[in-house]
Parts: structure tokens; C-alpha cells; sequence
């Protein structure tokens, strides 16, 4: 499939600030099943820094804006080729062992209610089975809406909410994963909307499970499935704020307003 | 050198300039308290602390004004961020962060006196008099100033040290004669009486000037010659005009250093040509207390351009 | 603890590097020891050598005791000790590199992975880097204790930042300054040269991106720190700037520090904060000492930050079990200093043994430090030693837990004279381009008669040492 991918974030605050320093994970991983034909970000008024590809593969790339400055926009455009893997990751180089995403982070930490729903899945016999009972476990007792968890939500709290959106539900998978000695990791990335009229964010994160006999393997519990050609992995971590696409610093006592759209299209 | 340390030595000079500064308003209140307070006018302590600025907190913490409570207030008291004690604590402490940019001896004259301090506060109250207090402070404002003459190099520290005495004390120095526009403002009559003159002597002893101004101007202390003294004489150490001259000085060492002039040498420019142009007629024409009230503005606006060019760490 | 070994005397004669300081001891009467004793204080506090402990009140500017007895090593002990260190310093810089590339050690399992990835000291952010030369931990203090003539255990190392080199040298000033012919009698080793070669340590390390004279600068979480007075020691001699986060800023490649000529860049930060608080923008959101931005800059080979982040992980309690197999797996050699015996409580077995013999053993916080939250057993009453197998059971793998050694002791100065007491040692190994070790290190001795435990937030003093020339 082709998807064009356009993501624009914009920054308004209410004073100016003077300066801003932003770190992007917002290039697609170099795996199989995604191909990239074209790729740009730019960031208004922004001096490209420092570039590296991290111990998880993903390209980190840094960025400073030199105040004073009121508004800045960062925008993503591009189009990539992707194949359906089966949720399977291939090809990704990376140096991070995957036992490190054992540990646990206060947002993926399971609690007891989180625990109780892993009771019974048996991840000795079949680890592959285990993780797709897992995602569908998690997607029953979080039920998708937006509006009623924010950034800081857990794991645990989310499950106790009973509701929740992508974040949660890669927060539950991940902690549950874990749980049973399964290292897992959040992804953010990119989704095509499918025309099935279920509204979904373009802007996506799931879950990854490393499972011995094939490696890393997305699961998404939101959508019921194992990411497909509909998908575009950027990066990935412990937790939400260790995989966010940007992490920025403003300095300046400005309030900030962000203004997020996001399209992803496919293309003939 | 890093923004910040030279703005920790700014600071250091400007905390030692104040804390003189109290020690000598508590020397003019002291000094005038001596007087007969039958004249209608016995709230010179009101006027000390309007001077300092700091009259809201004594209010709030003590109400009506005792001597004895002034002299906690100006020396002792940590809740009024311009006492002797906050001003040499402070100075310490931004010494004590920059200690690399200091010699030996500069930071040993600073710890000196913060260490003898805390012995002070640890003496009863009555065993201290207020002209051992006064002393004290002096001499190790003296001192501090004195090492940093003598053992400091000439680089650009030493150039923010200097500003930092020549701004506070520019400042100070028109504090402490604004002092004297609060004592008599309620009877003009007063002006040109012994009562008068005794005052301005006052003044001058507190600001260790006395002498000097007998031997330059000789005769009858009139407010004319004292105000020419402070304000217009390039050769009194604390004459506005002297302070001034002294940030010039060294706002052009910094620009010649750096290779580089920014607004602070304009502004310092202004307010010394300003200066230089004076009468004492011009003076007294605008009123003492009107002139000196716009001067601290000037030098506040002069200290927040200096502040902006070199201290506050976004310089380009 | 009847028997531990006096370094000054033994069987009734005194031992060779000790020969000189006899004489001077037995001509120092209680009044001019008492003089010499207040005037190091003075000095001292003049130069403003103190040390604050948080939360324990007080006063804020407390000076560690000096102590003016010193404590002296033979060229030979030193020679070996030396040997030692170095060697331990290269291992576990090897293990550095290893584990946050292929990590072979732990594929040839030789330590238990498990110790390495789950440990919150290993920072995933710097996983595939190669620091400059291959140095992660570049100023390596080895904690030592001695128990016999040649019997040097090593208790832990210090891999990010270790404290006390300020008083090493302060202390032999003062020891020069007081007494001038004892420097003349002694052939002692000097010390002084330290700074200048941490200063060429710490630019041997600039980053890819630098090509010109490195800038070096120290990074301190400020003045309120206990340690500041260290951070600006060392800054003014090695004539380096001495910042704060505030004072850095991330712009494109590089960072830059303020200066009131504008931005300046900057090469190599001796830092003297914890990973947590370096970059908001990677790992505390919270913290407000830290440059946001410098790990990008970092990552991409713009600036070098000593210790990496990340060197952490090697001077764990639990991964110090292992050095002596990662001497043997990088180095190929035999440990030349030994590991204190330890029991992880982690391990039900060890954890068995530890509970049975608790009045016996030193029970320690695997991340803990400064001397806070250990058992020293058999110092202990019965009711501490309880409490604490509380504490151990319910967290076992948070302790480990080592047999009570003989410290050996050295003549201290005490109010009735001089009388024997406990000392350890942290030499200070420097790793860059070269590694280099001055001869000498920080002594810190228990003041309390009996005490095993020298740290100065727990009544410690500290001493000058001596290493005497061939």
C-alpha cells in the first residue's frame, strides 16, 4: 500500500519563549514491510542539530529553535510503501537487548486487577497465542473512547477506568507482557484509517512483544489486530514518553497551546 | 566570562556598598536622634526608613519606630533583605559561588566578615554598641573593597565588581541625602538655621566626609556647598558624579575588552554628561528631593541595561 | 576484632615507612598539638572547606576533621596497589563499552544478565555508543580497606562521580604548611599534579565533532550542593569554568555556554550530576539542573560528558561481585586486589546464610551510599539487628551483605594522644588517553574508637597519605 502521511503540529504560546529544543523520533523505521519514497520534516525558524540512529533503531533527530518566538510548526511529509508483515518486525537493526524491556515503568507497571486479567494465559506452551489472547483480553476490559484519559494515565488506572484509547491499551499490553516475563515495548507511529467508519486517530501507538521463536511482534489491541499494510512504524520504548515522536523544552514562562492534525492517505 | 558569574560578582559589590550603607543611615539616625526632638519633626527614624526602603517591612514587624528596634532592623534582622547581616551574608554567598574568580584574600576579607558576623549575632544585644556595629561594618567594607583593589586582576570581573560599587553606590549616596528631604520637608522654615546646618554635618559625618568638605570648601556649611559636594564634585569618592565617571570607566574597559559596545555605554554616557552640565542652581531649581528621586530612577533603568548586556546569559 | 593489623607497629617495632614519624610523634607535647590541631582548622575553614549534610541540620558549613597524624605507604605497596587499581579501572571500562554493545560477557555467562538489563543504573538511551577512546567511567575512586601487610580487599568502586579528591590535595597543603620538615625528613610523592591531569584526561576525551583545543568545563548542580566547594576547587585548578545547566544551552549541533561576550562552545563537561537530571528532554521531565537537549548533542558527537551516562551500571553493589571475572574475561589476567566476599540477598540461599549470621556480617543497600542504611553488625544491638531483618525481608534483593573485616588501624591523634584507629582508602584513577594514578588517595579514618564506619556524614575524619619515594 502507499500511504501519504501529513502531520502537522503547531505550538502557540500566549508569551514569547526564548528558545526551544525538540528531540524527533519521526522517521520510519528501516524494517521490512515499509519502504520510504519521499520524507520530510521541517520545523519553522528551526537549526537542525545533532542526528543519530539509538540502541532501538530508530533515528533520533534534534532540533532548536532560537527565540523569541510566539507559534512553531512541525511538519511531516511523506509517503511510504508497506507491505503486511503480520504484525512481524524484520530487517530493524537495533542494539538494545530485549531483555531491557523487562523493566517496568510507572505507566506500564501492572497492578493487582492488571495481573488477574493475565490469569490462565500460558505463555510457556505458546507465547504466540499468549500475546493474541492478551490483546484480546485488553481490548475487552478497555473499551476504546477518547476524552476520558489523558497523557499521564496508566496502565492500571486505565484498566480501572474500563475505558480508555491507543496509549492505554499499548500502556495494558505492555504491562500484562511483561507480567508474564514477556519483554515488551510501545510503538508510535502512523495508521490508515480503514473505511470500516470505526473513527480512528491517525497519529497511533501500539504495543511489541518479543516472543522467542519470532522476534519482535506488534499488537495493537485498540484495532484487534497485529499492525498491517495499514501502518507505519516510527519509534519505540519503555513507555509513551520514552517512544513520543517529539519531546520539546520550552524555555520561557509561556503557556503553551498545541494543535495536532494528522492525515495518512493511500495513494493510487 | 560566564553571565552568571559576572553577575554574581555584581552582586557582591552591590551587597557590601548596601550594607554600608545601612550601617551609616543607622549613624544619621543615631546622630540626629541626639538633638532636641521638640522642634515637631521626631520622626527622623520615619525618614531613615523611607530612605532605605524598607519602612512596609519595619511596620509590619515592629510598628512605631525605637531606636532600639532600628538598630535590629538595619543591622540584625535577616527579614529585611537591606540589613548589614542579609547584605554581608548575601555577598558571601555570591562569593562563596564564584570563589574561583576571587583571590585568596577577596574571598578570605568576604568569609572574614561573615564569620565575625555570626559571632555578633551570638553576642547579647546590649553588650554591642551602635558605633562598635557601625565600625565594624565599615571596616570590613573597607577591607573587602581593599583586597579586591589590591590583589584582583584587571579583567573583566574586576570591571563588574567596580560597576557594581559605583551603581549601589550612586544610588545609596542619593538615598542618604533624600534622608535629609524627608526631615525637613514638614518646616521649610528650618532651612539655613543651626538645626539646618547640624543635620547636613550629620550627613556629611555619616558619610565620612565631613573633613574632606571642610577642606575643600572651607566656611559655613550651607546646603548649596553640601549638595555641590555630593552631587557635582568629582573629587569626593561618593559624589554622583564620581560614580558615574566610575561606570563609564569601566563600562568602556568592557568595551574595549570585548571588542564590542552595547547600550549599556550609551546609557552611562547620557547619565554622566547629564551630570556634567549641572549647577547647583539647576539643582535646587528642580527641588532636591525631585532631582534625587529621578536620579535613583536613572541609575535603576542604567544597572537593568547593564543587566540585559552583559549579565543576563542571552547575550549575542 | 581483637587482632587487626596497625600499619605504624607491629610486634612491638614500627614498620619501615613509619620509621621517621616515631620521633616526631614523641616530640609533640599535647600544647603544641592542640595549637598545630586548631591552627589546620583555621585554615581550613578560611579556605572554606566544609561539608553540609542534607537534613542534618546543624551547621551548614562543618568542617571534616583533620586528622595531622598521616598515614604513609612504602613505594613497593604502592607499586602494587597501583597495579591494582589501573587494572580494575581498564576492566571495568571494558565491561562499560560490552554491555552497551554486544555484550558478550553476558552471552558467555559469565554474569547473569538479569543484573545488567534490569538494573535501573543501565541507561537503554546510550545502548550502541561507543564513547570517545572507549572510556565511560574516565575518574574511577576504588574504596580499599587492608587487613594485613599484603592483604588489600577493594569494598566498592565509584564509577560516575566520586567525591573527596579536594581534600586529598587540601590536605597535603596543610600537612606542607604545618609541618615543613617533615616533608624535608620523608621522601613523599607528590600530589599536586592531579588537576593538571585530569584537565588532560578530560580533553583527551573531546568528541568526533571537535577539532580544535577542546573546551572542558565542570558541571555542578550548584552552590547548595555538600560538594560544591569541590566542584569550584577543582574548576580553579585546572582553570576550567565551573557551570550550572542554567549557564548551557543546546543550539543546533553543539552546546554553548553563556558568557557575557555571548556563546560559547563547549567541548567536554566534567559533570558532577546524576544521570537523572542531565536532560529533561531524556530522563527526569522534572529536572530543573540539567541542559534540555545535551544527550542529542551527545548521541550525535557533539560534546563528551564525563562520566558517560550510563557508567552506572558498573559500580553496582551487585554487579561488584563480578569484577574480578570481568578482569579475567576482558584482561585475560588474575585480579591483583580482591573483592570483600558478598552475599546477595537476592539469592535464597545467600539470603539464608545472611539471616542465620546477621550479628556477624556488614548488611548493605545495593544503591546506597554515604555510610546510610547499613547493619554493621557487630556494632549493632539487639534490636537494631531486628529491625533491620525486617528491613532486609522485605526487599531481599535490595541487600547484600559482607563478613565484618579487620580494618586494619593507624596512630591517630586523640584527646589523650595517640591511639590506633580505622582507615580505608579511595585513590582516584584517572582513564583517558592514558591511565594515570597520582600516589596517594583520601584516608578516611573512624574517629570513635572502634568504629568501622568512615564516612564523614557519620562522624569521620580524613588524613593526608603518603606514598614515599624509592
Amino acid at each position: 500500500m502507499l500511504l501519504k502521511v501529513d502531520h502537522v503540529t503547531r505550538y502557540a504560546y500566549d508569551q514569547p519563549v526564548r528558545g526551544v529544543v525538540q528531540s524527533h523520533r519521526l522517521t520510519p523505521a528501516v524494517c521490512e514491510g515499509q519502504r520510504v519514497l519521499s520524507w520530510t520534516v521541517t520545523v519553522s525558524d528551526g537549526q537542525m542539530g545533532g542526528g543519530f540512529r539509538d540502541g532501538a533503531g530508530d533515528w533520533v533527530q534534534a532540533w532548536t529553535v532560537l527565540g523569541p518566538v510566539s507559534d512553531i510548526t512541525v511538519r511531516v511529509e511523506g509517503v511510504v510503501e508497506t507491505a503486511d508483515t503480520a504484525g512481524v518486525l524484520r530487517g530493524h537493526r537495533e542494539t538494545i537487548p530485549p531483555a531491557v524491556y523487562l523493566r517496568d515503568t510507572p505507566a506500564t507497571e501492572a497492578d493487582v486487577a492488571l495481573a488477574q486479567l493475565c490469569a490462565g494465559v500460558d505463555v510457556a506452551t505458546d507465547a504466540l497465542a499468549a500475546a493474541h489472547e492478551l490483546s484480546r483480553r485488553i481490548s475487552e476490559a478497555i473499551a476504546y473512547r477518547p476524552g476520558v484519559t489523558h497523557a499521564h494515565t496508566t496502565a492500571a488506572e486505565a484498566l480501572a477506568l474500563g475505558e480508555g484509547v491507543c496509549q492505554d491499551h499499548a500502556h495494558a499490553m505492555i504491562g500484562a507482557a511483561r507480567h508474564l516475563g514477556l519483554p515488551a515495548r510501545y510503538v508510535s507511529g502512523y495508521l490508515h484509517a480503514s473505511a470500516d467508519g470505526v473513527p480512528h486517530e491517525a497519529a497511533h501507538a501500539w504495543a511489541e512483544v518479543f516472543l522467542p521463536a519470532l522476534g519482535w511482534v506488534g499488537f495493537d489491541p485498540s484495532n484487534r489486530c497485529c499492525p498491517n499494510d495499514g501502518y507505519v512504524r516510527l519509534g519505540s520504548g519503555l513507555d509513551a514518553r520514552d517512544a513520543a515522536p517529539i519531546r520539546g523544552i520550552a524555555r520561557g514562562p509561556g503557556q503553551e497551546r498545541l494543535d495536532v492534525t494528522v492525515a495518512v492517505q493511500m495513494q493510487q | 566570562m560566564l553571565s552568571r558569574t559576572a553577575d554574581n560578582l555584581f552582586w557582591i559589590a552591590r551587597y557590601i556598598e548596601r550594607a554600608e550603607t545601612a550601617a551609616r543611615l543607622l549613624e544619621v539616625g543615631a546622630r540626629m536622634a541626639l538633638i532636641p526632638s521638640a522642634a515637631g519633626y521626631r520622626n527622623e527614624w520615619d525618614s531613615l526608613l523611607s530612605a532605605s526602603g524598607t519602612a512596609d517591612g519595619f511596620a509590619r514587624k515592629y510598628g512605631d519606630p525605637v531606636q532600639r528596634n532600628l538598630e535590629s532592623w538595619l543591622f540584625f534582622d535577616r527579614d529585611n533583605p537591606s540589613s548589614v547581616a542579609s547584605c554581608i551574608t548575601a555577598a558571601r554567598e555570591n562569593g562563596r559561588i564564584v570563589r574561583t574568580a576571587l583571590t585568596t584574600q577577596a574571598w578570605d576579607a568576604l568569609n572574614t566578615a561573615f564569620q565575625e558576623l555570626r559571632t555578633l549575632e551570638r553576642q547579647p544585644r546590649s553588650a554591642l554598641e551602635l558605633s562598635r556595629l557601625t565600625e565594624w561594618t565599615m571596616r570590613h567594607a573597607a577591607l573587602v573593597r581593599g583586597t579586591i583593589d589590591a590583589t584582583l586582576l584587571r579583567n573583566d570581573g574586576w570591571d563588574f565588581l567596580n560597576l557594581g560599587f559605583y551603581l549601589e553606590r550612586a544610588d545609596n549616596t542619593a538615598r542618604l541625602m533624600d534622608v535629609k528631604y524627608y526631615v525637613l520637608l514638614p518646616k521649610v522654615e528650618f532651612v539655613g538655621s543651626g538645626l539646618d546646618n547640624f543635620q547636613w554635618t550629620t550627613l556629611l559625618r555619616a558619610m565620612s566626609a565631613h573633613r574632606a568638605f571642610h577642606w575643600a570648601y572651607g566656611g559655613e556649611v550651607t546646603a548649596g556647598k553640601i549638595a555641590h559636594f555630593l552631587i557635582l564634585n568629582t573629587q569626593c569618592p561618593r559624589s554622583l558624579i564620581t560614580c558615574a565617571e566610575g561606570m563609564m570607566t569601566h563600562l568602556e574597559r568592557l568595551a574595549r575588552g570585548y571588542h564590542r559596545r552595547t547600550a549599556a555605554q550609551e546609557a552611562a554616557r547620557n547619565l554622566l554628561s547629564k551630570l556634567a552640565e549641572l549647577r547647583v542652581e539647576d539643582i535646587f531649581d528642580e527641588g532636591l528631593h525631585e532631582f534625587l528621586t529621578r536620579f535613583i530612577r536613572e541609575v535603576g533603568e542604567l544597572g537593568a541595561v547593564v543587566h540585559d548586556s552583559y549579565l543576563h546569559g542571552d547575550v549575542r | 576484632m581483637t587482632a587487626c593489623f596497625n600499619e605504624m607497629f607491629e610486634g612491638g617495632s614500627v614498620r619501615p615507612p613509619y620509621a621517621r614519624l616515631q620521633d616526631w610523634m614523641a616530640a609533640m607535647p599535647a600544647e603544641l598539638r592542640q595549637m598545630k590541631q586548631a591552627e589546620a582548622e583555621s585554615l581550613f575553614r578560611r579556605i572554606g572547606i566544609t561539608f553540609a549534610v542534607y537534613g542534618e541540620g546543624g551547621d551548614p558549613d562543618r568542617l571534616i576533621p583533620f586528622d595531622m597524624f598521616p598515614r604513609v605507604f612504602s613505594a613497593g605497596e604502592w607499586a602494587r596497589l597501583e597495579r591494582g587499581i589501573k587494572q580494575r579501572a581498564r576492566a571495568l571500562n571494558a565491561f562499560l563499552v560490552d554491555v552497551y554493545g554486544r555484550g558478550e560477557i553476558l552471552r558467555a555467562g559469565r554474569i547473569p544478565s538479569r543484573l545488567v538489563y534490569q538494573n535501573e543504573a543501565y541507561e537503554q538511551a546510550v545502548a550502541g555508543f561507543v564513547p570517545p577512546r572507549g572510556v565511560y567511567s574516565h575518574i574511577v575512586g576504588i574504596d580499599l580497606v587492608r587487613t594485613g601487610p599484603e592483604d588489600f580487599f577493594v569494598l566498592e568502586d565509584n564509577c560516575r562521580t566520586p567525591s573527596g579528591v579536594s581534600y586529598m590535595l587540601e590536605n597535603r597543603e596543610i600537612m606542607m604548611r604545618m609541618f615543613p620538615d617533615l616533608f624535608r625528613e620523608n621522601r613523599i610523592e607528590p600530589v599536586d599534579s592531579y588537576p593538571e591531569k585530569l584537565r588532560r584526561t578530560l580533553a583527551s576525551v573531546a568528541p568526533a565533532k571537535c577539532d580544535r583545543e577542546p573546551t572542558v568545563v565542570i558541571l555542578t548542580p550548584g552552590h547548595f550542593n555538600s560538594a560544591y566547594y569541590e566542584h569550584s576547587f577543582l574548576a580553579d585548578l585546572m582553570g576550567v569554568e565551573l557551570v550550572e545547566g542554567q549557564d548551557l544551552f543546546v543550539e543546533g549541533e553543539f552546546v554553548f555556554m553563556r558568557t557575557t561576550e555571548g556563546p560559547k562552545r563547549v567541548d567536554v563537561i566534567y559533570r558532577r550530576i546524576d544521570d537523572a537530571f542531565i536532560d529533561p528532554l531524556c530522563f527526569r521531565p522534572d529536572s530543573m539542573l540539567g541542559v534540555p537537549g545535551l544527550m542529542d548533542v551527545y548521541r550525535s558527537g557533539g560534546v563528551s560528558i564525563c562520566s558517560a551516562p550510563g557508567a552506572g551500571v558498573a559500580d553496582d553493589k551487585a554487579v561488584y561481585t563480578f569484577v574480578p571475572e570481568m578482569i579475567r574475561f576482558y584482561l585475560g589476567e588474575e585480579p591483583i586486589l580482591q573483592n570483600v566476599p558478598t552475599w546477595q540477598c537476592g539469592k535464597a540461599e545467600d539470603l539464608k546464610y545472611v539471616l542465620s549470621h546477621l550479628p556477624e556480617l556488614v548488611v548493605k543497600e545495593v544503591h546506597g551510599s554515604g555510610g546510610y542504611g547499613m547493619l554493621v553488625g557487630p556494632k549493632s544491638t539487639v534490636d537494631q539487628v531486628e529491625t533491620f531483618r525486617a528491613k532486609i525481608l522485605a526487599n531481599p534483593s535490595n541487600y547484600i551483605a559482607q563478613p565484618t573485616l579487620a580494618l586494619s588501624t593507624t596512630p591517630t591523634f586523640v584527646a589523650e594522644g595517640v591511639a590506633p584507629r580505622h582507615v580505608d582508602l579511595r585513590p582516584y584513577c584517572l582513564v583517558g588517553e592514558r591511565i594515570e594514578l597520582v600516589p596517594g588517595g583520601l584516608t578516611r579514618v573512624a574517629l570513635t574508637e572502634g568504629s568501622l564506619v568512615v564516612n564523614s556524614s557519620q562522624g569521620g575524619g580524613v588524613k593526608d597519605t603518603w606514598v614515599l619515594a624509592e
